[in-house]
C-alpha cells in the first residue's frame, strides 16, 4: 500500500489544527473554509476506505505497523476491520457538519476549529489503533480538546460540567491503564517479552481470576464511556453545557469508544469473563434503556431530554453486543453508526432553535410548526428515526438487537422491547409541547425558519438516515464478517455457544 | 406482471414524494389529481395482476427486490397471492375514491399539498404492509400506517386536541407493536427467520402448541392495537380529530383492518394455537358489543361511527378467532366500502354544516343533500344488516359460522346477536338524527348538497355496498370469494356454514333483530321535539351516565396508568437521578474536597518547611538503613 | 598528623550540616543560595576524596557535573530572585508564602 490512509486519517486533521491556529489572526475569514475544507479531505478519505474496504476480510485491512519503543514492545499499529471502518466514517461524516454548525461562534473561533480537527484526529486513531498504548493515548489525549470544547465554549454551567466529564473520564481511564500494563506483564511472562500489540495479545493465555479482573478494569472504563447506568450522571451536564457541535460529537462518536472498547477488547481478549458476565451487563443495559427513557419523558430541558435518551439507545447497542450473537452484534455496530447519526441530528436541531430562542425550556416554546415549517418537519423525521420507525436507519439496529438478544436474554430483551415504546413517547410528547397549537408566545411568533446553511447540513443527514434505513446491506455485509469472527473466537476459547449465528438464517433458506 | 407488482407501492410513493417537494407550489386541485391518479393506476394495475386470480389459474408468487435485513431473514420481498391481492385491490380501490372525495373535501386549505403527501404515503405504507412476505416487512408497513396516521391525525396541528389524537394513537399502537415485537423475537428464535413461506408452513414440525399460543397472544396484542380492540381500542374515537376523509381510509376502510389481516395471514400459527383463536374471536365479540353500547349515545357524528368501526372489527376478530378466515376478510372487504361510505357521508354533512359535528344539532337533512341521504340510507341499511345490502352477506356468514362452531363459540354468537340489536338502535339513532325529523340547525348554518367530486364517491361506494355482498353468496356467482381465496388457506381448515336449513333460521333471526332494533330507535327519536334535544341527550343517570361517557374509560387510564406512569418518571428523575445517583456521584466529589481540605495546612507556603520534610525524610531513611543494614 | 580521606570526609560532614542548617533556617534568599552552595561543595569534597581513596577517577568526573548544574541552578535561582524583589523589594522568602494550601 503505497498510500498508508489510516494515518492520513488521523494525522490531516491534527495537521490541519495547527494550520488553523497558525492563521495570521487578521484573517478571521480564512478560519472556517480552511477548517471544513481538511475536514471534507478526511471525510473523502473516509469514504475511499469504505468503498475499498474487502468485505469478504475478516481481519484487519490498509495495516500499517512501526515500532516506537521495541523494548516494551510499542508499536505505532494501526488497522481497520468490519467493526471500526464505519466508526471512522462516521466520525469524519460528523465533523465536517459540526463545523459548518458552528459558523456563528465568534469567541477564538481559531482555537475552536483548531479543537475541533484535533478532536477528530484523536477520535480516529482510537478506533484505528491496533496497539493498547496507542489506544489509550489517543483515548486520553481527546479528552483535553473536548475538555476545552465545553469548558470554554460551554453555556452557563459550563466548567462544572466540564470538570464532571474530565474526572469521571479519567477516574475510568486509570483503571484501564492498569489492566492494559497487567496485559502486558502476563505478555512478558508467557511469550518472554512485553508486548502491547492487541493481535498478539489476543493468543495470551490468562486465568479465569485474571479475566475477570481485567474485564472490571477494561469494563468500567468503557461503562463510563457508554454511558451505562449508573455511570451515566456526567452525560446530561456534558451535553447540555457543550456547544453544539460539541454535543454531536460527544453522542455521535466519543459514546461509541465505550461500545466500540467492549466489543474490541472485552469480548476478544477476556472471553471466559465475557461469557459469564454478559447476562450482568446485558441487565444494566437494559436498565439504562428503560431508565434514559423514563427520565427523558419529564424532562423540561430539551437537550437534556436528547442526553437521556442517549443513555436509552447505548442501552440497546450494549444489549446487541453481550446478546453474543450474529444479529444482535450486528445490530450493535450498527446501531452505533444510528445513533450518531440521528441523534446527532438531534442536537443539531436543539442547537438551531436555542440560537434563535437561547433557551432550551420545552415549556417556553409551543406551535412552532406553525412559524418553522420546514424546522419541525426535520425535528419530526428525524424524532421518528431515533424513536426506530421502519424504513429509517434506527429501525434496523433496534430489530436486529432485539430479535438477535431474545434468544440468550429472553426476559430483558422483553423488557428492553418497551424502551421503543418509551421513546415514542418522550420524542412525541416533547414535539407536541414544542411544535403542535398556536404559537401563544410573542418571542416564539417571530422565529424565522431554517435557512439554507442549516438545510444543507441537515440535508446530507437526513438523506444517510434513509439510505441506511432502506438498504442496509452495504453496512451489514462489512460488518458481518468481522462479528463472525468475534463470535467464532468466543466459541473457540470457551464451551459457549451462540444460540443465533448468521449460518442460521442461511441453513433455513436452503432448506426451503 | 406480477413481477413488478412493486409499481402498485412505487406509484403512491413517488406521489408522495412528489408532492412533498412541490406540492405546496401547486395550484389547487392539481395536488388532488395527482395523488388520486397514482393510486387509481396502482388500482388498475393490480386488478391486472389479479386477472389469474380471477381466472382460477394464479399462483402464490414470491418477488424478490432487494436484501434488505438479510440476517434476519427479513428483505424486500412481497407476496402476490389472492389474499394480498384482495387486500390490495380493497386499499386502491376505495383509497382512489376517498383520495377523490378528498379533492372537494380539502377544497381551500391551507396545506391542501400537504394533505395528498400524507394520504400516497400512507397509501404506499398500507401496500408495503399487504404485500409484505416476511414479518419484517410487514413490520414496516405496520408501523408506517401509524406513523401516515399520526401524521394525518393531528393534520390540524394548531388544534392541541387534534395533537394530542395523533400522539394518543401512536403510543397506543406503539404499546400493540411492542407484543408484536415480541412476537417477532419468539418466531425468529423458533425459526431462525421471518419470512412467510418457512414460518407458516406447518409450523407445527418446529413448535409446541404452547410455543404457537405464545407467538400468537404477542402477535393478537399487536393486533388489537392497530385495530383498535380491547383492551387497546381507546385511541379510535380521538382519531376522529382527524379530517373526514382520513377518519374513512385509515380508521375505518384498511389501515384499521391490518389487525385481521394479519391473524388470517398467519392462519397456520392460530391453527396451532386454538386457545389464541378462541382468545381473538372473544376479544372480537366482546369488543363489538362493548364499542356498540357505546355507541348509543354519542353526539359526535363522527364518533358514532368510529364507536361502530371498533364493534364491526369486532365481528371480524370474532370471524378470524373462529376459523371463518374467508368471512373476516369477507366482512373486512365490505365493511371497507360501507363503512367508507358512512364516513364519507358525514364528511359530506360536516362540510354541509359548516363544520359542525353534533348530531343533537342536525335533524332534517334528508330534503337539502337527497344525494348524501340516499346513499347514507344506502350505507345505513348495510351495516345493520338488511338484504341483499353487503353488510347483511358478510355478517351474517361470521355469526352463522360462530353458532356453527358451539360451545364457547355459540355464546359469541349471542353477544354477536345483540351486537347487531345496538348496531341497528345506534345507526337507525344516527341517521333520524342526522337527516329525518326537524332541522335544529344553529343560527347561520346554511346546508347545502355537496358538489359532485364528494358525491360521486360517495355513489361508487353505494353500488359497493349495496351490491358487493353477492360475490359471497350462493347465488348468482356461488362463493366466488372463498373459492377466489382458497389458494391462501390450503393448508389450512377452515370453518364453514353449517349445512342444512339453520343458516336460514339464522338469518332470518338476524334480520328480525336488525328490523327490530331499527323500528325501536325510530319509534323513540320520532316522538323528538323539533328544538328540544333533550332526549337527545345522554340521560345523566345511573347506567347511562356511564354509556355516555365511554364508561370513563379515557379517564380511568389517565389516573390508572398515565398518571402513575408520569409520576414515577418524575420520582426517577428528579430523585432517583439528580439526588440519589449523581447525589452520590457530588458526595464522592465532595468528600476528595473534604480530605484536601484537612490536608490543606501543611502546605504552608515557607519553603523553609519544605526542605526541613525533606531533610528529615532524609535522614529517616538514613536511619532506617543504617539499623537494618543495606540489603 | 597525616591527612587521611577520613578528615576529608568529616570537613564535608561539617560543611553540608552547616549549608543545611543555613538553608532551614535563614530567610534571606540570598543567603539559602550560599547555604545550597555549600550543601553542593560539601557533596564534591566527598566525591573528590573517596575518589581519591578508591582511586577512581569516576569521582572527579560527577564533581563536574555538580559544578555545571550548580552553575545552572544559579543563574536560574538569582534570576528568580531579581524578578521577585523587582516587585517586592525584599529578599524574604516568608513573602513568597503564595502557594499557601
Amino acid at each position: 500500500m503505497d498510500l498508508n490512509i489510516l494515518s492520513l486519517l488521523i494525522w490531516l486533521p491534527v495537521a490541519g489544527a495547527a494550520v488553523v491556529i497558525g492563521l495570521p489572526r487578521r484573517r478571521p475569514e480564512l478560519v472556517v473554509p480552511i477548517a471544513f475544507a481538511l475536514s471534507v479531505l478526511t471525510l473523502g478519505l473516509a469514504g475511499f476506505l469504505v468503498v475499498d474496504f474487502d468485505s469478504a476480510d475478516a481481519g484487519f485491512q490498509f495495516v500499517e505497523k512501526a515500532a516506537i519503543w521495541s523494548d516494551l514492545g510499542i508499536d505505532y499499529h494501526l488497522g481497520v476491520d468490519g467493526i471500526s471502518v464505519f466508526l471512522v466514517a462516521l466520525t469524519a461524516f460528523l465533523f465536517p457538519i459540526g463545523i459548518v454548525a458552528s459558523v456563528h461562534i465568534e469567541h477564538r473561533r481559531k482555537e475552536f476549529m483548531a479543537t475541533l480537527l484535533l478532536l477528530e484526529g484523536a477520535l480516529i486513531g482510537v478506533f484505528l489503533s491496533l496497539d493498547l498504548i496507542l489506544f489509550f493515548v489517543f483515548f486520553e489525549v481527546l479528552l483535553v480538546p473536548m475538555y476545552f470544547l465545553i469548558g470554554l465554549w460551554g453555556g452557563e454551567r459550563r466548567l462544572e460540567a466540564a470538570l464532571k466529564f474530565f474526572l469521571y473520564t479519567a477516574l475510568g481511564s486509570a483503571f484501564l491503564l492498569v489492566g492494559i500494563i497487567f496485559l502486558s506483564a502476563q505478555a512478558n511472562d508467557q511469550f518472554g517479552s512485553p508486548t502491547f500489540n492487541y493481535l498478539e495479545l489476543l493468543d495470551l493465555d490468562i486465568s479465569r481470576t485474571a479475566q475477570y479482573w481485567l474485564f472490571g478494569a477494561f469494563g468500567i472504563a468503557f461503562a463510563i464511556k457508554v454511558p451505562l447506568f449508573p455511570f451515566h450522571t456526567w452525560l446530561p451536564d456534558a451535553h447540555t453545557e457543550a456547544p453544539t457541535a460539541g454535543s454531536v460529537v460527544l453522542a455521535g462518536v466519543l459514546l461509541k469508544m465505550g461500545t466500540y472498547g467492549f466489543l474490541r477488547f472485552n469480548l476478544n481478549l477476556f472471553p471466559e469473563a465475557t461469557v459469564q458476565l454478559a447476562g450482568f451487563l446485558a441487565a444494566l443495559a437494559v436498565v439504562g434503556i428503560i431508565y434514559g427513557a423514563a427520565v427523558a419523558i419529564v424532562q423540561p430541558d430539551l437537550k437534556r431530554l436528547v442526553a437521556y435518551s442517549s443513555v436509552s439507545h447505548l442501552g440497546f447497542v450494549v444489549l446487541g453486543i453481550f446478546a453474543l450473537t450474529s444479529q444482535g452484534l450486528s445490530g450493535g455496530v450498527i446501531q452505533m453508526v444510528n445513533h450518531g447519526l440521528t441523534t446527532g441530528a438531534l442536537f443539531l436541531l436543539v442547537g438551531m432553535i436555542y440560537e434563535r430562542r437561547h433557551t432550551r425550556d420545552i415549556s417556553a416554546y409551543g406551535g412552532l410548526q406553525k412559524v418553522m415549517p420546514w424546522f419541525a418537519g426535520f425535528f419530526l423525521f428525524t424524532a421518528f428515526a431515533s424513536a426506530g420507525l421502519p424504513g429509517l436507519n434506527g429501525f434496523v439496529g433496534e430489530f436486529l438487537i432485539l430479535l438477535g438478544s431474545y434468544t440468550r436474554h429472553p426476559a430483558l430483551t422483553i423488557i428492553a422491547a418497551f424502551g421503543v415504546l418509551l421513546a415514542a413517547v418522550y420524542l412525541l410528547w416533547a414535539y407536541e409541547r414544542v411544535f403542535t397549537g398556536e404559537p401563544d408566545k410573542e418571542e416564539n411568533r417571530a422565529l424565522t425558519d431554517i435557512g439554507l446553511r442549516e438545510v444543507s447540513i441537515l440535508v446530507p443527514m437526513v438523506a444517510l438516515i434513509i439510505a441506511l434505513g432502506v438498504y442496509p446491506k452495504p453496512v451489514l455485509e462489512r460488518i458481518e464478517p468481522a462479528v463472525e469472527r468475534v463470535l467464532d473466537r468466543l466459541e473457540e476459547r470457551t464451551d459457549f455457544e451462540s444460540p443465533l449465528r448468521i449460518d442460521d438464517i442461511a441453513d433455513e433458506e436452503v432448506n426451503r | 406482471m406480477v413481477d413488478y407488482i412493486w409499481i402498485v407501492i412505487a406509484l403512491p410513493l413517488a406521489g408522495a414524494v412528489f408532492l412533498h417537494f412541490f406540492g405546496s407550489r401547486l395550484r389547487e386541485p392539481l395536488p388532488g389529481v395527482i395523488a388520486t391518479s397514482t393510486i387509481g393506476l396502482g388500482f388498475i394495475y393490480a386488478l391486472i395482476a389479479t386477472a389469474d386470480f380471477f381466472a382460477g389459474t394464479g399462483e402464490a408468487e414470491t418477488v424478490h427486490l432487494f436484501d434488505w435485513i438479510a440476517p434476519l431473514g427479513a428483505n424486500a420481498e412481497l407476496l402476490w397471492d389472492p389474499l394480498s391481492a384482495i387486500m390490495t385491490l380493497t386499499v386502491t380501490g376505495v383509497g382512489a375514491l376517498i383520495h377523490l372525495y378528498s379533492i372537494g373535501y380539502m377544497h381551500g386549505d391551507a396545506r391542501y399539498g400537504r394533505f395528498f403527501t400524507y394520504l400516497n404515503f400512507f397509501a404506499a405504507s398500507m401496500l408495503i404492509l399487504v404485500l409484505a412476505d416476511n414479518f419484517g416487512l410487514l413490520f414496516v408497513g405496520w408501523e408506517l400506517v401509524g406513523l401516515s396516521s399520526y401524521l394525518l391525525i393531528s393534520f390540524w396541528f394548531h388544534k392541541p386536541s387534534a395533537a394530542a389524537a395523533g400522539k394518543k394513537a401512536f403510543v397506543v399502537n406503539r404499546i400493540g407493536d411492542v407484543g408484536f415485537l415480541i412476537g417477532l423475537m419468539l418466531i425468529l428464535a423458533e425459526f431462525s427467520t421471518l419470512t412467510y413461506g418457512t414460518v407458516l408452513e406447518e409450523p407445527a414440525r418446529v413448535i409446541t402448541t404452547g410455543m404457537a399460543t405464545a407467538i400468537t397472544l404477542m402477535l393478537v396484542l399487536g393486533a388489537a392495537g392497530k385495530s383498535a380492540q380491547i383492551p387497546l381500542y381507546f385511541w379510535l374515537p380521538d382519531a376522529m380529530e382527524g379530517p373526514t376523509p382520513v377518519s374513512a381510509l385509515i380508521h375505518a376502510a384498511t389501515m384499521v383492518t391490518a389487525g385481521v389481516y394479519m391473524v388470517a395471514r398467519t392462519a397456520a400459527l392460530f391453527e396451532l394455537a386454538s386457545f389464541s383463536a378462541a382468545a381473538v374471536a372473544t376479544i372480537g365479540a366482546f369488543t363489538a358489543l362493548f364499542a356498540a353500547s357505546i355507541a348509543l349515545k354519542q353526539r359526535d357524528i363522527k364518533r358514532v361511527l368510529a364507536y361502530s368501526t371498533i364493534s364491526q372489527l369486532g365481528y371480524m376478530f370474532l370471524a378470524v378467532g373462529t376459523g371463518a378466515y374467508v368471512a373476516g376478510i369477507f366482512h373486512l372487504f365490505t365493511h371497507a366500502f360501507f363503512k367508507a361510505l358512512l364516513f364519507l357521508g358525514s364528511g359530506s354533512v360536516i362540510h354541509a354544516m359548516g363544520g359542525e359535528q353534533d348530531i343533537a344539532k342536525m335533524g332534517g337533512l334528508r330534503k337539502i343533500m337527497p344525494v348524501t341521504h340516499f346513499t347514507m340510507a344506502v350505507g345505513w341499511l348495510a351495516i345493520i344488516g338488511i338484504p341483499p345490502l353487503a353488510g347483511f352477506w358478510s355478517k351474517d356468514e361470521i355469526l352463522a359460522i360462530a353458532f356453527g362452531e358451539g360451545g364457547w363459540f355459540t355464546f359469541l354468537w349471542v353477544i354477536g346477536l345483540i351486537t347487531a340489536l345496538l348496531t341497528a338502535v345506534y345507526m337507525t339513532r344516527w341517521m333520524y338524527l342526522t337527516f329525518w325529523g326537524e332541522a335544529r340547525w344553529e343560527d347561520g348554518v346554511h346546508p347545502h348538497e355537496s358538489p359532485a367530486v364528494m358525491t360521486a364517491p360517495l355513489l361508487a361506494l353505494a353500488v359497493g355496498s349495496a351490491g358487493l355482498g353477492l360475490l359471497n353468496t350462493p347465488w348468482p356467482f356461488k362463493p366466488a370469494l372463498e373459492h377466489f381465496l382458497e389458494p391462501s388457506f390450503e393448508a389450512i381448515k377452515m370453518a364453514h356454514i353449517p349445512s342444512g336449513s339453520t343458516p336460514w333460521i339464522l338469518a332470518a333471526v338476524s334480520i328480525l333483530t336488525a328490523a327490530a332494533g331499527a323500528w325501536f330507535a325510530y319509534r323513540k327519536y320520532q316522538g323528538a321535539d323539533a328544538f328540544d334535544i333533550a332526549p337527545v341527550m345522554p340521560r345523566r343517570t345511573g347506567v347511562w351516565r356511564w354509556v355516555g361517557n365511554a364508561y370513563y374509560v379515557d379517564d380511568i387510564i389517565g389516573n390508572l396508568i398515565v398518571l402513575p406512569g408520569k409520576l414515577v418518571a418524575a420520582w426517577t428523575a428528579f430523585v432517583l437521578d439528580s439526588e440519589i445517583i449523581d447525589g452520590s456521584v457530588r458526595a464522592v466529589g465532595g468528600g476528595v474536597r473534604r480530605i484536601g481540605g484537612w490536608l490543606r495546612p501543611i502546605q504552608t507556603g515557607f519553603t523553609r518547611n519544605y526542605a526541613a520534610v525533606t531533610f528529615a525524610g532524609v535522614v529517616g531513611l538514613l536511619l532506617w538503613f543504617v539499623t537494618r543494614g543495606v540489603g | 598528623m597525616e591527612v587521611t580521606a577520613g578528615w576529608y570526609l568529616a570537613l564535608g560532614a561539617l560543611l553540608f550540616v552547616i549549608g543545611a542548617s543555613g538553608m532551614l533556617l535563614r530567610r534571606n534568599a540570598l543567603v539559602m543560595f550560599m547555604s545550597i552552595e555549600l550543601m553542593l561543595n560539601a557533596v564534591n569534597l566527598t566525591f573528590v576524596a573517596i575518589g581519591r581513596h578508591v582511586g577512581d577517577l569516576n569521582g572527579q568526573v560527577a564533581v563536574f557535573f555538580v559544578m555545571v548544574v550548580a552553575a545552572a541552578e544559579v543563574v536560574v535561582g538569582l534570576a528568580i530572585m531579581i524578578a521577585v524583589f523587582r516587585r517586592r523589594a525584599s529578599a524574604s522568602v516568608d513573602d513568597l508564602a503564595m502557594l499557601k494550601g
